[in-house]
């Protein structure tokens, strides 16, 4: 052992060598995207440490749910029986609703709309990134999720798949700087554009005309415009409307309606494809141009 | 690399890998020790021949994998905290344990800079103090992660 003289190439050799395949790998990763499928693999292949380091935080959620009390479990099942008796009876009328509404669509000739395909995830949760928002789930592409998927939670819109793994994958989260949903007022059907702000509680609606009509209160459902959110799903709710006419647009911000900082279970969507006899868009909405330039 | 019980060095950076995505409660999240960052650099200064930049990049690499960010940046900042400590290793070694913990501190602080620079640059975030706490987290458990990994290397007859 020589500890005096290194043998090989000289640090600085070693040091422009690494710096020049990390400037490549960066133009690659993020100007062209060219690393979508290797990501997976990549992905794939740590997924295992993710895991490791999932286990503790897994160990106390079981310690928790094993230790409660007899008294508590049996409390929180008449909670659930309850729920569950208010829920039924709101299917009950759902699907009364859905019967007249698919009969209506029929005699207007719009197209039926299908059930969706969906499946639960959970979410491992592994440290991220600090400057993006974003969670790991227990889904991957053995399970049929693919990018651009939609993800929600038992409130509202999440975000969607970013990354595909064999056995996890990657979930951006609507409040991530570089990420943007179509939405509309579900009050109105004014369309706004929320985009992710990185504050974990805010959106914030762009170009939004001083004369349209939104107030604070206001409830934001997805207006599936974009064509990767499916239409009518609550994504965020209007905190801050100020009509500034020193400005160019009116400043609106809404609260994210799903838990974004407690999540645990997700849902997966697997929209259905856009049937050939759907009416096309006519006009080509500014919504849907700002959609494609955001990571959406 | 495995020759001379090479294996430890591989499962300490294996460890300090897990440690750095194990979740913890938020109020301590933003005190998360840089454990890949300080192993790297005590095998760095250890041992220069076994442990070199291109494994500080490679780690790095694995670490932009594990965290989701664009591939290549903690890859190049790791790749560049390490060239200081391995340029000077032969001076780094000879100090004192406060001394050493001071040139942990500027390279831990170094480290987050250019990972927020280069995030900087791609995207549009902005600087919060907080992202300098592991700074201090860093150099607290640098002393007891020194004689923890030296007395490792001791006992393994790493070399």
């Amino acid at each position: 052992m020589n500890l005096s003289f290194v043998s090989g190439p000289s640090e600085q050799h070693r040091l422009i060598l690494v710096l020049f395949c990390s400037a490549c790998l960066i133009f690659f990763d993020h100007k062209l995207n060219s690393f979508e499928s290797v990501r997976g693999y990549l992905q794939s292949m740590v997924s295992p440490l993710q895991y490791l380091a999932n286990t503790p935080n897994q160990l106390m959620t079981w310690a928790s749910e094993n230790i409660t009390t007899r008294e508590k479990l049996v409390e929180q099942n008449q909670n659930f029986k309850v729920e569950q008796l208010r829920l039924r009876e709101q299917i009950m009328q759902l699907a009364m609703l859905k019967q007249e509404n698919a009969r209506l669509r029929q005699l207007l000739a719009s197209p039926v709309r299908q059930e969706i395909k969906k499946m639960v995830a959970e979410i491992l949760s592994v440290n991220s990134d600090p400057y993006s928002h974003q969670v790991l789930i227990n889904r991957g592409a053995n399970d049929g999720v693919y990018e651009g998927q939609p993800v929600l939670d038992a409130n509202g819109v999440v975000g969607q798949i970013l990354h595909v793994g064999a056995t996890s994958s990657r979930v951006i989260l609507i409040t991530d700087v570089t990420h943007a949903v179509p939405v509309r007022v579900s009050r109105n059907g004014t369309r706004l554009v929320s985009s992710g702000t990185g504050r974990i509680d805010r959106l914030v609606q762009n170009h939004v005309p001083h004369s349209s009509d939104i107030q604070k209160g206001d409830l934001l459902v997805t207006s599936g415009l974009g064509g990767k959110y499916p239409e009518g799903y609550p994504v965020a709710e209007v905190t801050v409307v100020r009509q500034d006419e020193s400005r160019p647009f009116a400043m609106v911000y809404s609260k994210p309606i799903a838990q974004i900082d407690r999540l645990r279970y997700l849902l997966l969507l697997w929209p259905e494809q856009q049937s050939p006899f759907a009416p096309a868009p006519k006009v080509e909405s500014p919504v849907k141009e700002e959609q494609s330039n955001a990571r959406s | 690399m495995l020759a001379h019980n090479g294996i430890m060095i591989l499962l300490t950076l294996v460890l300090a890998l897990v440690a750095s995505i194990v979740p913890m409660p938020l109020s301590v999240d933003a005190f998360r020790p840089d454990w890949l960052l300080m192993v790297l650099l005590y095998w760095g200064i250890a041992l220069p021949n076994r442990v070199n930049i291109i494994t500080a990049w490679l780690m790095g690499f694995i670490l932009d994998v594990l965290l989701g960010s664009i591939l290549g940046i903690h890859a190049a900042a790791m790749a560049i905290a390490m060239y200081i400590a391995v340029a000077n290793f032969q001076k780094i070694r000879n100090f004192s344990r406060v001394q050493q913990a001071l040139v942990v501190a500027v390279v831990t602080a170094l480290y987050h800079l250019l990972v927020f620079w280069l995030q900087r640059s791609f995207n549009d975030v902005v600087f919060l103090p907080s992202y300098l706490y592991p700074v201090l987290s860093s150099v607290v458990m640098w002393f007891w992660l020194f004689p923890a990994l030296r007395l490792m290397r001791r006992h393994f007859k790493i070399k």
